[in-house]
């Protein structure tokens, strides 16, 4: 080999250390995209949850008590609330809704019955998850005192009748004639 | 086929033969192989998978397997199709073809290159370990929620679950390090004069793909991570009971999961013209027209995820801007049928092996894309969701569009790869046998879901029965005729008649100016592109 051939071959390997730096300083970039997209991933849950709560996306009702202010009643309408329960897997409860529906005046404060007995022999605790259809319905329905804001503990066959004082805000567009509220109760054993 | 190159290179004389070879290489055509190769034994693997769960469909009632093991056979075969077959097989092509198109010696980060490629493998075990493991008693077998892990299934779910998740980190890891590295590739090796707006399709399609992967990898790696969390370490993400809610799960990984689609076919998409522009003989049609549609394409798949998921329940606004945003994506890919029938259009044409296959895929994409819009209707997609014809659309988008599209390129591309012709009789028999069989496979499945049958179930009530024995003949039919691929490839691989350098008469291209097979270690002067 020349010293001439000599010299450019090691030209070109020192334009190979400047390229492959270029590389490895890109590489390292396209990794802090990387890195932000799992960030964007994590954020998404409050940011979820946000969503949820402004918009009424999937039912989601107040988990603590709403202050009664002085409210008017609107008494040109009438509002079907009906009511639903299931009992999650795991929970060893028979849980119903005391009557099928309510019909209550925009304004109006109301309360409605759930009756839950344990058939187990066992102390067990449960705690109610509620959801509301049609969705944009589900800011609409506030409440002032309900068993879900809880957990409940039964003992040993015991049969506890659990309120839920409730309104529903006057501000409800007049096209929602009928509400679904659904409660399901899931057990908390392993759950806080 | 690389000692006449290496004597050129004393600096690379000593590299390590046999098994360490594999293993440690970092050339970008070693890697490409071992990319390409798994993939065919994963497709081979996940296709005996739905062998099996045709068989169990032949006929009504439980037959052969239990219903667990059948859901088991679905996600895993799922899971491997994509992750481990189609996934693979883009990157592999990338690996051989990306440096020779655009003039670059190597891939630029060829350690990255050789661990992403040897993360494969252990992933592959981990989705099918639990199988094995159930087999002595270990566990209750491998995933069996689907490939869409979805909570409060996927929670209370076995140890295949956990398996699972750990896969889809190591696929993820992969990927993410194949696409950063086909990125910086891109942008920093590319020969003196060849700009981006004049890199080959391939390398376009490749461009977006790999963005698109950076960007939704990561959070479907957060979500299941999340899901991992939920089942062991009492977090509540998914879990309505602590608060949480399992919808979002849906949004997470569909937020993956659709772009995931064009991430399977952006590549193919590149494939597409240049092959089209080989046998019709004329520079293909719309170069700018096309790369713009990528483009649109690729942003317009990051936010139209929920669509998948119409029927679990969203306010009328979301419903709507999903529906419409789903169906934008129908005009840039108008674009592009365009662009390729145009590409064609009065071209002097020859129907070789790949443009039997390129041709045929037009056409049954074009079934997969316009059944898509179906499934994008609000209102259809009441009735339509989680039906059989949602399996028929996904298989005519996935293995048509995927998969029959990676064959085009296999065809396309292996003389070059090997420097034999492969078996062109063979090749026409296994195009046609497949594209007959396919369309007789899931023809019957579109009726199937219109009339009502659900999809991920190993019974059916009697009136589907006789289109699920015209699907489980054909879907035979159509694995054995793989087995032809399978053999043409490895016989062009041992020998066969010597292709020429230009292979294909009307090739245009850098990779068509390399020798056939190419060196071991080409383009270490750079090309100058004009």
């Amino acid at each position: 080999m020349s010293s001439q051939e000599e010299s450019s071959h090691n030209e070109s390997l020192s334009a190979d250390e400047i390229r492959s730096a270029a590389n490895r300083r890109l590489g390292f970039k396209m990794a802090w995209i990387v890195l932000g997209s799992l960030l964007f991933a994590f954020s998404l849950v409050p940011l979820y949850n946000v969503l949820c709560t402004v918009t009424g996306l999937n039912g989601k009702t107040n988990d603590t008590a709403t202050t009664l202010n002085d409210t008017k009643v609107d008494t040109t309408r009438w509002v079907t609330v009906q009511f639903t329960s299931s009992t999650m897997p795991g929970l060893g409860w028979n849980f119903q809704p005391k009557q099928a529906s309510l019909k209550v005046r925009p304004g109006q404060v109301e309360t409605a019955l759930f009756e839950a007995k344990n058939i187990t022999s066992q102390v067990v605790s449960g705690r109610a998850v509620p959801s509301v259809t049609p969705g944009v319905a589900a800011s609409h329905l506030k409440k002032i005192e309900c068993f879900c804001f809880q957990k409940q503990a039964l003992n040993p066959g015991e049969t506890k009748v659990m309120p839920l004082r409730f309104f529903v805000s006057p501000d409800i567009p007049d096209d929602i004639k009928e509400m679904t509220l659904s409660y399901a109760f899931f057990s908390v054993e392993n759950a806080q | 086929m690389s000692t006449t190159a290496v004597a050129h290179h004393d600096e690379h004389a000593a590299h390590p033969t046999g098994i360490m070879r594999w293993l440690t290489t970092t050339n970008h055509k070693d890697i490409g192989t071992m990319y390409l190769t798994f993939s065919l034994i994963m497709f081979l693997v996940g296709g005996c998978m739905i062998l099996g769960i045709r068989a169990e469909l032949f006929q009504p009632g439980l037959q052969l397997m239990k219903p667990d093991f059948f859901n088991q056979l679905i996600g895993v075969h799922a899971l491997i199709m994509i992750f481990a077959a189609l996934m693979p097989a883009a990157t592999g092509f990338a690996n051989w073809m990306i440096p020779l198109q655009i003039g670059a010696p190597d891939m630029a980060l060829p350690r990255l290159n050789n661990w992403g490629f040897w993360l494969l493998p252990p992933s592959a075990i981990l989705l099918t370990l639990p199988f094995t493991l159930a087999l002595f008693g270990i566990g209750d077998g491998a995933l069996a929620t689907g490939w869409t892990f979805y909570p409060p299934l996927s929670i209370q779910g076995g140890i295949g679950v956990d398996f699972a998740i750990f896969a889809v980190h190591l696929l993820g890891i992969s990927s993410v390090l194949g696409s950063i590295n086909i990125i910086v590739t891109l942008f920093n090796m590319r020969a003196p004069g060849m700009t981006l707006m004049k890199m080959p399709m391939f390398a376009w399609g490749w461009l977006i793909t790999a963005f698109l992967l950076i960007a939704t990898i990561p959070v479907l790696a957060g979500a299941v991570t999340m899901l991992l969390t939920d089942r062991h370490f009492g977090t509540h993400f998914f879990d309505a009971a602590g608060g949480g809610d399992p919808i979002l799960f849906q949004h997470l990984f569909w937020f993956f999961g659709h772009p995931e689609v064009y991430i399977l076919l952006l590549p193919v998409w590149g494939f597409i013209p240049q092959i089209l522009q080989t046998f019709s003989r004329k520079p293909m049609y719309g170069y700018k027209a096309q790369v713009y549609s990528f483009w649109a394409i690729g942003a317009l798949s990051v936010v139209v995820w929920a669509h998948h998921f119409f029927t679990a329940g969203m306010p009328v606004p979301a419903l709507l801007y999903f529906m419409y945003s789903t169906m934008a994506i129908s005009l840039p890919l108008a674009v592009l049928f365009f662009c390729w029938i145009k590409t064609m259009w009065r071209g002097s044409m020859s129907f070789e092996t790949p443009m039997l296959f390129t041709v045929g895929w037009i056409i049954l994409f074009g079934i997969g894309g316009l059944t898509g819009l179906v499934l994008a209707d609000v209102a259809a997609d009441a009735q339509y969701h989680n039906s059989y014809f949602v399996v028929a659309h996904f298989h005519y988008t996935l293995f048509a569009g995927g998969i029959m599209g990676i064959m085009a390129g296999v065809y396309y591309w292996l003389p070059k790869m090997t420097g034999h012709m492969y078996n062109e009789k063979l090749g026409k028999l296994h195009f046609w046998l497949t594209a007959i069989s396919f369309n007789l496979t899931f023809i019957p499945q579109f009726f199937l879901g219109l009339a009502g049958m659900p999809r991920r179930i190993p019974d059916y009530a009697l009136q589907f029965a006789e289109f699920n024995m015209i699907s489980s003949i054909a879907a035979f039919v159509l694995g054995l005729s793989q087995l032809i691929f399978v053999y043409n490839i490895i016989s062009t691989i041992k020998g066969g008649k010597k292709a020429s350098d230009q292979v294909w008469e009307g090739a245009e291209g850098l990779e068509w100016t390399l020798s056939s097979p190419p060196p071991y270690h080409s383009f270490s002067e750079q090309p100058i592109v004009k």
